[in-house]
């Protein structure tokens, strides 16, 4: 019996096409995305780069280059070495405050025998909510320093005097700023720690359970290394999402004239007040302080990508 | 061959398509043929072709009736068609990345008139020539905060100015006999006054608002020293003024959160207060709630070196150099800001209350006729200061108000904090004079 040889389209379009247009499909779904992202996340970042390296104030096209003058300016600014500090000390307080809450609600409705898809939603919906709007309901309704705010009543309630809580004197914006912050986003988190919690196989427990374990055993040697994968994708969100901190300090401190206190000043409102606010638009320099602190994003992403490697190790090699 | 043929015909429709588009485009953009100009409402489309198109642009004034003023004189105008765009929102921003395009706005209102960095930027026209002959009509320190380099950027439009409002009947209810001309007076009037539900003074919701540059202009100092290459205000004297401030801020007599800022006169009007430092354009307001009895101050004058001060602001009208028709833009402001005495009174005195930018009009404001509003239009001549230098950039601010802010909210120490402010002002200064 002979065999006819399978016809042999090895035209050039057809390679690029792929096995049942494969190619074709992939281009078409990730295009649109690859374009977005090109245009408002990559070439926007190579453009800072490069006005990084230029005089350019009132100019996107600047003539005049610089080398390194933006970066040792914005290194030797007082202010925005401390804007780095408020960061670190900002990031190193809300996120594991924010993994531990998430985690918490997260274990509690997993255990729950009803009502879950409820009270997934009750805390996600916070998730929804803008944060410049949580910020104006925070800074006007709740912790509005004049006696009519709605701490300051609480407090008169039981005895307490007004705190000016936004007034800068005391250290109670913190307060403000990482309550508004919690509200907002451990919903979020904890959908996907709880769709972690889904993954892990119940019997995994029983096991664990006939061994004699229980509770925090349970939790310290099967929940938590299970969960390793969904806590490092969550403590990098996290992260990052605290080095873009912008709108919640913009709009429960800044003044409605465009202001900025020196305290509590993450990087991009100091950069912010650089290269849009204030009255300068220097883009050089805002440039420069994109790419310091993209610089430091990768540097705590690889960190802790390497922190949570290290402990997988030594987890194995036990 | 199919490929071929398909790749040729989607050629022939493209070409002939771009032909189309360019033919209406030509249709409806030519303004050398006339064909465009039946749609043109302006009557005096004259013999020279149709009218230039200029666009201008406000930020929102808050006073109703504004907006409908800005467009009755743009309509009036016969030798453009002029459209305004009224801005709401963060003009500043929105402004300053319009001059970025090549879509500018040709002419446009600016806070002080074009920014040093906008003029180096090259965004803004050269107005020098234009204003010659009518320069010496506008307020002489209003038309210096706008020039550099002894070249002219902006027209004044109007002016706004900061003010002390007190009442007369809470003074003597204090026992106070005089409004207070003094750092110390003024102290002693905001605690006397003070009662459980009033504060004695409010200056604005972070306690310090403009209070920065008066607490320097008030204890005899200003921006920059007379050579403008350096701070003017590294001195003891104005360390103490800020001491003397903090003290005041700590005592209890300053309300530090009310309804609204300090730029609304609410707090003041609601009694939230008994004296407020505010703005001119508010005064309309006070006037209705309290009928006579306030009154107006500059801020009192603090230490052995002081003086009273007050602050003012004016926009300023500027042309963009990068317009379509400059010189037609060039005319129009001038034709609106320095001719039409008549629209110029009433944008500055029927809505809310500012002063016109040209001084021979304020005996036509009557606002400003009698009473506190004459006390203002004084005031801005006798005590009156820029609210900031020309050179004083916004780095230069943001360290100064910075170091404000540590020394009184955070218990530094003045002469360490304003150390490095001097210094940013010398190489920020070297920049600009550059």
């Amino acid at each position: 019996m002979s065999v006819a040889a399978p016809p042999r389209t090895t035209t050039l379009l057809h390679r690029l096409r792929g096995h049942q247009g494969r190619n074709l499909w992939f281009a078409l779904f990730v295009t649109p995305f690859v374009v977005g992202l090109a245009m408002f996340v990559y070439i926007p970042i190579a453009w800072s780069a490069y006005l990084s390296f230029f005089e350019a104030r009132n100019t996107v096209h600047p003539t005049k280059f610089v080398g390194f003058e933006n970066y040792t300016y914005l290194l030797g600014d007082k202010l925005f070495r401390q804007s780095l500090l408020t960061f670190i000390a900002f990031a190193a307080f809300i996120v594991p405050l924010t993994y531990v809450c998430s985690l918490g609600l997260a274990l509690l409705l997993h255990g729950l025998k009803g009502g879950q898809a409820f009270f997934r939603s009750v805390f996600f919906l916070p998730t929804a909510v803008s944060y410049v709007i949580a910020a104006m309901i925070w800074r006007l309704a709740f912790f509005s320093g004049t006696r009519f705010g709605f701490a300051n009543s609480l407090l008169r309630q039981f005895g307490g005097d007004n705190v000016n809580w936004l007034g800068g004197t005391n250290y109670w914006y913190w307060l403000v700023i990482v309550s508004l912050r919690l509200w907002l986003q451990v919903g979020f988190y904890m959908i996907l720690l709880i769709a972690g919690l889904n993954r892990i196989p119940t019997d995994t427990y029983e096991a664990a359970a006939i061994d004699g374990a229980s509770g925090w055993r349970l939790l310290r040697h099967i929940t938590l290394p299970q969960l390793r994968t969904s806590t490092v994708a969550v403590l990098m969100l996290l992260l990052i999402g605290a080095f873009q901190a912008f709108d919640e300090f913009w709009n429960t401190l800044g003044s409605m004239t465009g202001g900025y206190p020196p305290y509590a000043r993450p990087p991009l409102v100091h950069l912010y007040l650089i290269s849009i606010g204030g009255s300068q638009q220097d883009l050089g320099v805002g440039g420069a302080g994109t790419m310091i602190i993209t610089a430091l994003i990768v540097f705590f992403g690889l960190l802790q990508n390497w922190l949570a490697g290290w402990s997988e190790r030594k987890e194995r090699g036990r | 061959m199919l490929p071929n043929m398909t790749f040729s015909r989607r050629n022939f429709l493209t070409l002939t398509g771009g032909i189309a588009a360019a033919a209406t485009v030509t249709a409806c953009g030519s303004n050398n043929g006339g064909i465009g100009t039946s749609a043109s409402p302006s009557a005096a489309a004259s013999a020279t072709g149709p009218l230039p198109e200029l666009t201008q642009w406000y930020h929102e004034y808050g006073e109703e009736g504004t907006q409908d003023a800005v467009k009755k004189y743009a309509a009036a105008y016969t030798n453009a068609n002029v459209t305004v765009k009224w801005n709401p929102g963060d003009y500043g921003k929105l402004l300053s990345a319009a001059l970025l395009t090549n879509d500018v706005p040709d002419v446009f209102e600016a806070e002080m008139g074009a920014s040093v960095d906008m003029i180096k930027a090259g965004q803004v026209a050269d107005l020098t020539e234009l204003m010659a002959d009518s320069i010496d009509k506008f307020n002489p320190a209003v038309i210096e905060r706008m020039m550099y380099q002894d070249k002219l950027y902006a027209i004044p439009q109007v002016i706004d100015m900061h003010l002390l409002y007190y009442r007369p009947s809470l003074l003597t209810k204090a026992g106070i006999t005089e409004p207070p001309k003094t750092f110390e007076a003024l102290v002693d009037a905001a605690t006397k006054m003070k009662t459980a539900d009033m504060g004695g003074l409010f200056v604005g919701n972070d306690g310090i608002g403009a209070m920065g540059t008066l607490l320097m202009l008030a204890s005899g100092f200003n921006q920059l020293d007379d050579t403008k290459t350096k701070a003017g205000f590294l001195d003891p004297a104005f360390y103490a003024a800020l001491v003397a401030y903090r003290d005041f801020f700590n005592s209890g007599a300053l309300l530090q959160s009310a309804s609204k800022d300090w730029y609304d006169g609410t707090p003041f009007i609601n009694e939230e207060t008994a004296m407020q430092w505010g703005g001119l354009w508010s005064m309309t307001d006070v006037q209705k709630a309290f009928g006579d009895d306030f009154g107006v101050l500059p801020f009192p004058a603090i230490g052995a070196s002081g003086r009273q001060a007050t602050i003012f602001g004016a926009f300023g009208s500027c042309v963009a150099a990068k317009g379509k028709n400059v010189e037609a833009a060039k005319a129009f402001a001038k034709w609106l800001w320095v001719d039409q005495t008549s629209f110029q009174v009433e944008f500055a005195n029927a809505f809310g209350t500012h002063v016109p930018a040209q001084p021979a009009l304020a005996s036509q404001a009557s606002k400003l006729a009698s009473g506190p509003g004459a006390d203002a239009a004084t005031m801005i001549v006798e005590h009156g200061f820029p609210a900031s230098d020309m050179l004083w950039t916004g780095a230069l601010g943001d360290a100064y108000s910075a170091a404000v802010t540590n020394v009184i909210k955070k218990n530094a120490d003045p002469a360490k904090e304003f150390a490095s402010v001097g210094e940013k002002a010398i190489t920020e200064l070297k920049r600009v004079n550059g």
